[in-house]
């Protein structure tokens, strides 16, 4: 096979600390970079701006800075969504307080309220792990919406409610808004989540993922090697809500164009926390297939029997849907379930050293 | 007269250095039960000091309070000639004590080098900017630390499994990662629980030839708990014995195999 490490040695430890220290990986991933930044684009519809190519990136970040808390630090949370609402909310703050702001920035720097308040929901953490955690960030969960709903501040007291998005210019460019074009969205949510991620790649791999996955795994031990659990813990609050923030905002401002209080509810949450899962937690690849198996599965499902000249009742067709993703869903995580990821990575394992079994 | 006296050379030519730690007075309760009571005792530089006594007799509790897992009520520890004022465990380790756990405590979801680079973590440094452009400082910490990790996979001949997830390692050989982990962090004071708890006769003989070879190669100051007379009796200089808290016996191992209240504690007395 042509996926294999043979021949390819490492002479340095920076080499081998490469971020692909087998070329095939470096080759793979060039591929889909080019797919995602100049394939899709150029040939994409608008039915799949929407639909598909710009809420799967949207997700896989939000799922992407659950899995920081989650999958590395170990932290239990299902206040996703609530985060969300706080980068969408600080978002709408930013722009429609200062309307000279670039809407990028805006998105960029909203991720910084919500990382404060991460921070302040991650309190809990230092004394409560695991389920006990996961609920009292459900209290966030429930305190943020209601917040969003009373606080006529955060809507700039309109009357409906809800928050709509402006027609906002950057670099001379319709960037959000109804007067925005989908390709211009869907490459500043491409740009943003490529950078997030690749931050998120060096994190992960560094000094910063060893302390978050030392927590996870054995919190006594990383402490009596020197981690300092109050910081390790809050700091992987703080990323992960950054990046949850930023997905929020691009959630609202490229993808929705509005949003009322109760779209950053529970069943929000509970949907990227799947993605997570069934991606696999610990993982940064897993998100994106987590994303494409949850978001656009349902999708391509969806539109396959008109593409097959097949006739359906629609509401047939939304129940045949539900189920076939449901069971997909319990197939992959019996297969696997240590998720998607993991299948991939075992896949590869076999592939580099094929046809022999060692 | 005890045989590792500051400036005497054993017979194996190592030189024992002066006092490294000293435990003054300590006493350590939870509620009503007394854990350790009043017990004091040095650690010199370069030796191996061993902790013995039957179980519950304090000796693991006694560890935790030199790495700072719990605070004694009464006395005082002293780390290299000055008072220690009570700390968290975190603290303790980047004075330079490392240790390792009677039941493992390696982080399963990570592989080995991962575990030994994590052991490193007191020497890095680099903002967290640097890190997620893994550019500059980031990136030469770990490629310098990566090389001593190395040296420490090397050490404890454990290269061949240096990138296999821990969770898929027999027990021996994790032991010997925990191990790696402890020493990757250059420890001035070394602290092992029951380093060769559950190993069969091999494995002990391989652990013990490690144990020595650290102490000898690096001049570590190791302090140990363990069961097996054999071993401790063969490898420490300095012999505690700990018996209900108390402090029976200290002293060359000779001295210690020949005081009858270690011998009573050990096989019991008529009453």
């Amino acid at each position: 096979m042509f996926y294999r490490a043979a021949g390819q040695f490492k002479t340095s430890y920076r080499a081998d600390q490469a971020l692909f220290p087998v070329r095939q990986d470096a080759m793979l991933l060039g591929f889909i970079l080019i797919l995602a930044w100049v394939v899709f684009p150029l040939t994409a519809s608008e039915f799949a701006f929407q639909t598909l190519l710009i809420p799967i990136l949207i997700y896989s970040l939000a799922a992407l800075g659950l899995n920081i808390l989650t999958g590395y630090a170990g932290q239990l949370s299902l206040g996703t969504a609530a985060f969300m609402g706080v980068g969408a909310y600080a978002c709408y703050k930013m722009v429609t307080l200062m309307p000279w702001m670039s809407p990028v920035v805006a998105i960029l720097l909203s991720g910084v309220f919500s990382a404060g308040i991460g921070v302040v929901f991650g309190i809990p953490s230092l004394r409560i792990k695991g389920f006990y955690l996961a609920i009292a960030t459900l209290a966030a969960q429930f305190f943020l919406v209601w917040l969003f709903e009373k606080w006529a501040w955060l809507y700039n007291y309109n009357a409906s409610g809800a928050i709509q998005v402006p027609n906002l210019q950057s670099f001379g460019v319709y960037v959000s808004g109804p007067q925005a074009t989908s390709m211009v969205q869907y490459y500043v949510v491409l740009a943003v989540v490529t950078l997030l991620t690749w931050v998120c790649i060096n994190l992960t791999r560094g000094t910063t993922g060893r302390i978050w996955k030392a927590t996870r795994d054995m919190d006594f031990a990383a402490e009596l090697i020197g981690i300092n659990l109050m910081k390790s813990k809050l700091g992987a609050f703080a990323v992960s809500s950054y990046i949850v923030g930023v997905a929020g905002a691009l959630f609202v401002f490229m993808w929705r164009g509005a949003a009322e209080p109760n779209l950053f509810d529970v069943p929000l949450s509970f949907r990227i926390l799947f993605i997570a899962i069934i991606g696999g937690l610990g993982s940064i690849l897993g998100n994106y297939l987590g994303a494409i198996l949850i978001v656009g599965l349902p999708v391509i499902l969806g539109v396959l029997p008109e593409v097959l000249g097949m006739q359906t009742d629609s509401a047939l067709a939304e129940h045949l849907n539900t189920m076939i993703v449901g069971a997909l869903i319990i197939f992959f995580l019996i297969v696997e379930p240590h998720g998607l990821a993991q299948l991939w990575r075992l896949i590869r394992e076999k592939l580099v050293i094929w046809p022999f079994p060692h | 007269m005890l045989d590792a006296t500051e400036g005497h050379t054993t017979a194996d030519g190592r030189k024992i250095g002066p006092v490294v730690m000293e435990m003054k007075n300590i006493t350590l309760r939870f509620g009503g039960v007394v854990a350790i009571e009043n017990i004091s005792f040095d650690i010199r530089e370069g030796e191996i000091r061993a902790i013995i006594g039957p179980n519950g007799a304090g000796k693991s509790s006694m560890l935790n309070v030199v790495s700072g897992f719990y605070t004694p009520q009464e006395g005082e520890v002293w780390f290299r000639g000055q008072p220690r004022p009570p700390m968290k465990p975190y603290q303790v380790a980047r004075q330079g004590i490392a240790r390792t756990f009677q039941n493992i405590a390696l982080f399963e979801g990570m592989t080995v080098l991962d575990n030994v680079m994590t052991g490193r973590l007191t020497h890095m440094k680099a903002g967290l900017f640097s890190q997620a452009l893994w550019k500059g400082r980031a990136e030469a910490e770990e490629t310098a630390n990566r090389e001593i990790a190395e040296r420490v996979i090397d050490f404890l001949e454990i290269q061949a499994i240096r990138k296999t997830p821990v969770s898929r390692l027999p027990y021996g050989l994790k032991k010997r990662v925990e191990l790696a982990r402890a020493l990757a962090a250059e420890p001035k004071l070394l602290l092992l629980d029951e380093p060769m708890a559950g190993m069969n006769v091999e494995e002990k003989e391989d652990m013990s030839r490690f144990i020595l070879d650290v102490n000898d190669e690096f001049g570590t100051t190791i302090a140990l708990i363990e069961h097996d007379m054999g071993v401790v009796m063969d490898l420490s200089d300095r012999v505690v014995v700990m018996d209900y808290g108390k402090k029976i016996g200290d002293g060359t191992p000779d001295e210690v195999r020949n005081n009858q209240e270690v011998i009573d504690a050990y096989l019991g007395v008529q009453h």
